[in-house]
């Protein structure tokens, strides 16, 4: 696929990494001159799939995270924070808003959130090899007044 | 993230100060719940007006709160929240069980 700009991180599953990886994707996504609105949308988005990555994946172990963040085509942001944990077996059922594995301390709404702050949301997952979390959103180009 | 506690006849206002994620809401909810359970108080009034950010985790905190005041008998109620905690409010269905009281509705 044709990007125009992309970066990658990749950062143990501390969870001292949430704000740094939601912070450097909305500094990256800031090229494409997003709202305040479209902005606090996309750090959320990338703080929810993060913490999944350091709660479920790796639930007594620190690994690996990484996050890549690409502008496409058409003022698309594209990103991919993937793992090499646990897995998920059931997808579908992970998606469900309410669905928690992670105690009282989650409130389960994590996929909900993702769902509807981006316009795509793609959740690939084999137990015992990891999870990739693909999630697009569109930042339309503002016509501007100066 | 900080939490900046004000209590008044039975009324208790907790201002949340900072960003609410995974990494701090641990150490939130325990100081929340401590302040709460030294004050005992009939309304609890958790003020995000001061949240810079906040994701889902921040609903789990919230719901807990609830919990916390409803076995004492008492009332969550919360203010005007900043406009991304807002959406994530939103997104999650919180106002069908916890009352939040909207920025505007407090401006004379």
């Amino acid at each position: 696929m044709k990007y125009e700009n992309y970066i990658k991180v990749e950062f143990p599953s501390k969870s001292a990494n949430e704000g740094f990886a939601r912070s450097a994707a909305g500094v990256f996504a800031s090229q494409l001159d997003p709202t305040m609105e479209e902005l606090g949308d996309i750090k959320t988005a990338v703080s929810e799939a993060v913490t999944n990555a350091i709660v479920h994946a790796y639930p007594d172990t620190i690994g690996k995270v990484s996050m890549r963040c690409r502008i496409l085509e058409g003022n698309r942001l594209e990103i991919v924070i993937r793992d090499w944990g646990r897995g998920i077996e059931d997808v579908e059922r992970a998606r469900k808003p309410l669905f928690t594995t992670g105690g009282e301390e989650r409130s389960g709404m994590g996929f909900t959130i993702m769902e509807s702050f981006m316009d795509r949301l793609q959740v690939r997952s084999h137990p015992g090899e990891g999870t990739t979390v693909t999630m697009v959103r569109v930042l339309p180009k503002k016509s501007r007044e100066r | 993230m900080t939490i900046k506690p004000e209590y008044r006849e039975g009324c208790l206002r907790l201002s949340f100060q900072g960003e609410l994620d995974h990494h701090s809401a641990e150490k939130a909810l325990r100081e929340a719940e401590g302040i709460i359970d030294r004050y005992l108080p009939k309304n609890c009034i958790l003020d995000l007006s001061g949240l810079s950010f906040m994701d889902s985790s921040g609903i789990a905190v919230i719901l807990r709160i609830h919990r916390r005041m409803a076995e004492t008998g008492g009332r969550l109620l919360v203010d005007r929240p900043a406009d991304q905690a807002r959406r994530v409010l939103d997104a999650a269905g919180l106002n069908r069980i916890v009352p939040i009281r909207e920025i505007k509705e407090t401006v004379q």
